[in-house]
């Protein structure tokens, strides 16, 4: 992650777009100076210096209008050539075939699944080093989707399917955040995506394609939690995949929390994922995120611990 | 039988008082007047809810407002300044100059001139009563679905549609009114060509307004059939259609809270340089091109939606080809200054820095015509420092100058001089420590409209630096404030013609007299004023006797 991400394309989409921007500030520095500079130095050299009379009357002069227009024409007409370039090769057109990650923006987290079945939330995962086609929509209002250093943004649009390569050229870590307004927790809709080699990539999605491991009896608080997430019904939002049949998943509400404890960021990027942070979000959920879809649960101290240690089992 | 007096109501005796005039004038000054009054109390309300933003912002994870509370004033200060305060302040100057210009009476018609100012009013309550049944906190832009039912529930939307559709007509019936004026009511003489570039300006703004609300009005009323009647226009049909309409109205809106702050800096520039505007035909032409443009620009704001590369090709292009005439007009600014003899007053020093700060946001309103910029850097600062540099820093220091350089024929008297130099100096302090800093957030890439953000490095810091000048800004338009009341009792006199002004309006008492002029000159050239002035040199005659660079040539010298 960088200061200025903009300025740190960390792929060869992003990169054009990087080169494109530093030379279009310097020519618009270039204007503005011009301008800012010929004004500094009329103000100087013509003000009134306590003469009595007017000075000459100048109408106007068609040279030097049609020089600075011509110049302007020349400015614009290059700066049009380099867009359309640039385009073309940060923005690549999408094929019709099969996306890589479908990407599902809800009111206030990322939903990033893959076709064989993983779903992870806040958390993107790539193969470094090649384009990843990615499908985008939304279940309810406008979002956008923007990871600066690997690629354009793009609105994530309910009833649309938009469609963005991205690529990261090295192993990383790079931010991303929702770019349209989206409510009141639009702060709220960060993620992260980790870039990493192909190998560790694959292991790391076969583990997320996995149900989840139920808790195994020596940990009698995460047993005891697994049987809280029921009772509280927690499942008719949250799926977790391989949970016994007796807590049934009825809604695609809330993040999927199959392999929950892996994750880095929670609600949206407001915590950092850590066994304290999740009980303070169990206790204060409102209170952490205002407008959150998720309730204040009315938990016991000793349920919002067993909770928290079957989730955190949850790798 | 004794004689009874007629019975007359009792009240008729009474003169009316100052407050019932202002309510019932068709007198196009007051009208104006009252347009930057009403203005006045909403840049106070609206600029309150910015510095409260601002507070909200001032260092990351505040909790000083919940998200929805942020919202609401994220709401209410758009729409607040961009229909409730720009507006009417452009309006107003409309109003008050662009007869008195053109040498007429009045408006084409006073009584709808009236009319459409208490529409306007009448909008601006409606949007201040909303906080009664929850302030609408969709955005002033309003994005379908998030602006719909399901998403945004409180009444408050409904009520801001209805200030907008209100306040709407009210501004339509006006755009009718300047056309008809500019186009019937020009005095003898006052051919096209010969109109003050003020009286221009806001006449083909005229066009703009009259194009661009209707596509407003009809969207608003798509909204409310969604609300009320659930038709599902944006829901079960296209969110992205509401972008359309909006925007198609939304562009032109920006140019037409502009094209008069231009025609006031075309005002003030020759004025205070002491020659004519250069160029007058390409300054003139080229605001005809603007508004051309103007309506075919407006998809530039949705690059990131996916309409497809042809499209945005299309109005990125538009886009860049709307910075030549721009362009030209600037570079005219400046021309006019070349050789001439400037006076720093303070109209021609927030004129100076209108140029300085309105350069800088049309610069980098070309950023985003540049599309692939355009994908990495829409709705983030960046976005907020531009068009707050071209709405702030250009549209409303335009105004100042112009409330500068009128306020001595509003009210016959000065603004103060040391309180105006004070207010001057911490309003552009003040303006480009707020705004300048968010262009740097933008890059670090801090999304706009949220209303709070993490701890990274340097967001905290450059936001606080930001809110700190917020209230520097403040007390620079508070003084700004005091200087307008207190001079209108305690400023210097000014007389008909303070500035030596070259248009009709420095011709009349200040304040004008009712009915405006009581004899006009015969008019000749585009400065009829400059002509009495100067019997032995007038405009229209010069041509043939002067040199190339304006100087009257040797053998013409002495005669006449």
């Amino acid at each position: 992650m960088s200061t200025y991400p903009v300025f740190s394309p960390a792929s060869s989409l992003a990169q054009p777009i990087t080169d494109l921007t530093r030379l279009t500030f310097w020519l618009g520095l270039g204007v503005f100076l011009i301008v800012a500079l010929v004004l500094g130095y009329f103000m100087w050299r013509y003000r009134h210096r306590g003469a009595d009379g007017e000075p000459g009357q100048v109408f106007g002069n068609t040279t030097d209008e049609v020089s600075w227009i011509v110049a302007a024409v020349l400015l614009v007409a290059f700066l049009l050539f380099m867009t359309v370039r640039v385009a073309a090769a940060s923005s690549p057109a999408t094929d019709t075939r099969t996306p890589d990650i479908y990407v599902v923006a809800h009111q206030w987290y990322w939903e990033f699944r893959t076709p064989d079945g993983a779903a992870s939330s806040g958390e993107l995962h790539i193969p470094a080093g090649q384009r990843v086609l990615l499908d985008l929509t939304s279940t309810d209002v406008i979002h956008d989707f923007s990871a600066p250093q690997l690629a354009r943004k793009i609105d994530v649009i309910p009833g649309q399917h938009n469609r963005l390569w991205i690529e990261a050229a090295q192993p990383g870590t790079f931010s991303g955040v929702c770019n349209e307004f989206c409510g009141p927790e639009h702060a709220w809709m960060r993620f992260v995506v980790i870039a990493e080699p192909l190998a560790e990539y694959r292991a790391h999605q076969a583990v997320q394609a996995a149900a989840a491991a139920l808790p195994s009896a020596s940990n009698a608080s995460a047993v005891r939690g697994a049987q809280v997430f029921g009772r509280v019904q927690c499942g008719a939002c949250h799926q977790v995949r391989g949970q016994p049949s007796a807590f049934p998943h009825s809604g695609a509400v809330g993040p999927d929390l199959t392999h929950f404890a892996s994750r880095r960021i929670l609600a949206g990027g407001v915590l950092t994922n850590t066994p304290e942070h999740l009980r303070q979000w169990l206790r204060n959920t409102q209170d952490i995120k205002p407008g959150a879809r998720m309730p204040t649960l009315p938990l016991s101290e000793s349920e919002i611990s067993d909770l928290s240690s079957y989730l955190e089992a949850l790798k | 039988m004794s004689q009874r007096a007629p019975a007359f109501p009792k009240t008729s005796a009474r003169r009316p008082s100052a407050v019932w005039k202002v309510l019932t004038s068709t007198d196009h000054k007051s009208i104006g007047l009252t347009y930057m009054g009403v203005a006045a109390v909403f840049l106070v309300l609206g600029g309150l809810e910015a510095l409260v933003m601002r507070l909200q912002l001032a260092v990351p994870g505040n909790r000083l407002l919940a998200g929805e509370t942020y919202d609401r004033f994220l709401t209410m200060h758009g729409t607040t300044m961009i229909f409730f305060v720009l507006l009417p302040l452009l309006l107003g100057f409309t109003n008050y100059l662009l007869p008195l210009q053109i040498g007429a009476r009045d408006m084409a018609f006073p009584r709808m001139n009236a009319f459409s100012l208490w529409l306007l009013v009448g909008g601006g309550l409606l949007l201040y009563l909303s906080p009664l049944t929850g302030a609408p906190s969709q955005g002033w832009f309003s994005y379908a679905p998030l602006s719909e039912t399901p998403f945004t529930p409180q009444r408050g939307v409904d009520l801001w549609s209805a200030a907008l559709i209100v306040g709407g007509y009210g501004t339509t019936l006006t755009a009718v009114n300047v056309l008809v004026t500019g186009a019937r009511l020009r005095m003898r003489g006052m051919l096209y060509k010969r109109l003050p570039m003020f009286a221009w300006m806001s006449w083909i703004n005229g066009f703009i307004i009259l194009f661009a609300l209707p596509c407003l009005t009809a969207v608003l009323l798509m909204l409310e059939v969604d609300r009320l009647l659930g038709a599902g226009l944006f829901t079960r049909g296209d969110p992205v259609l509401w972008q359309h309409y909006f925007w198609l109205f939304g562009h032109p809106e920006i140019y037409l809270l502009i094209l008069p702050a231009w025609g006031l800096i075309s005002e003030i520039i020759p004025v205070f340089s002491r020659k004519p505007i250069f160029g007058y035909e390409f300054v003139a032409w080229s605001t005809v091109a603007i508004a051309f443009l103007s309506f075919a620009v407006y998809a530039h704001h949705m690059f990131a939606v996916g309409l497809g590369w042809p499209v945005e090709l299309a109005f990125g292009t538009t886009s860049m080809l709307i910075a030549i005439p721009t362009g030209i007009k600037v570079f005219n600014w400046l021309a006019t200054m070349w050789k001439g003899s400037v006076r720093y007053t303070l109209p021609m020093l927030y004129a100076a820095a209108f140029i300085v700060q309105f350069t800088f946001g049309g610069v980098s309103g070309v950023t985003f015509a540049v599309v692939p910029i355009d994908w990495q850097l829409t709705d983030t600062y960046y976005v907020v420092a531009h068009f707050h540099y071209v709405l702030f820093g250009g549209s409303l220091f335009a105004v100042l100058a112009g409330l500068h350089y009128l306020y001595p024929k509003f009210t016959g008297r000065f603004l103060d001089e040391r309180l105006g130099r004070w207010g001057f100096w911490l309003n552009v302090i003040g303006f480009n420590g707020v705004f300048l800093v968010q262009h740097l957030l933008g890059l670090m890439g801090m999304p706009r409209r949220v209303y709070t953000y993490p701890d990274l490095p340097g967001w905290g810091a450059l936001n606080l630096f930001s809110t700190v000048s917020g209230f520097v800004l403040g007390v620079g338009l508070l003084l700004l404030l005091v200087n307008l009341i207190r001079s209108r009792t305690h400023g210097r006199l000014a007389g008909r013609d303070p500035w030596n002004g070259w248009t009709l309006e420095w011709l009349t008492d200040s304040p004008p007299q009712e009915g405006n002029f009581s004899q006009l000159p015969p008019l000749h050239s585009r400065r009829p004023l400059w002509d009495l002035k100067h019997p032995d040199d007038m405009d229209h005659v010069r041509p043939r006797r002067h040199d190339k660079n304006g100087h009257i040539r040797e053998e013409e010298r002495g005669h006449q």
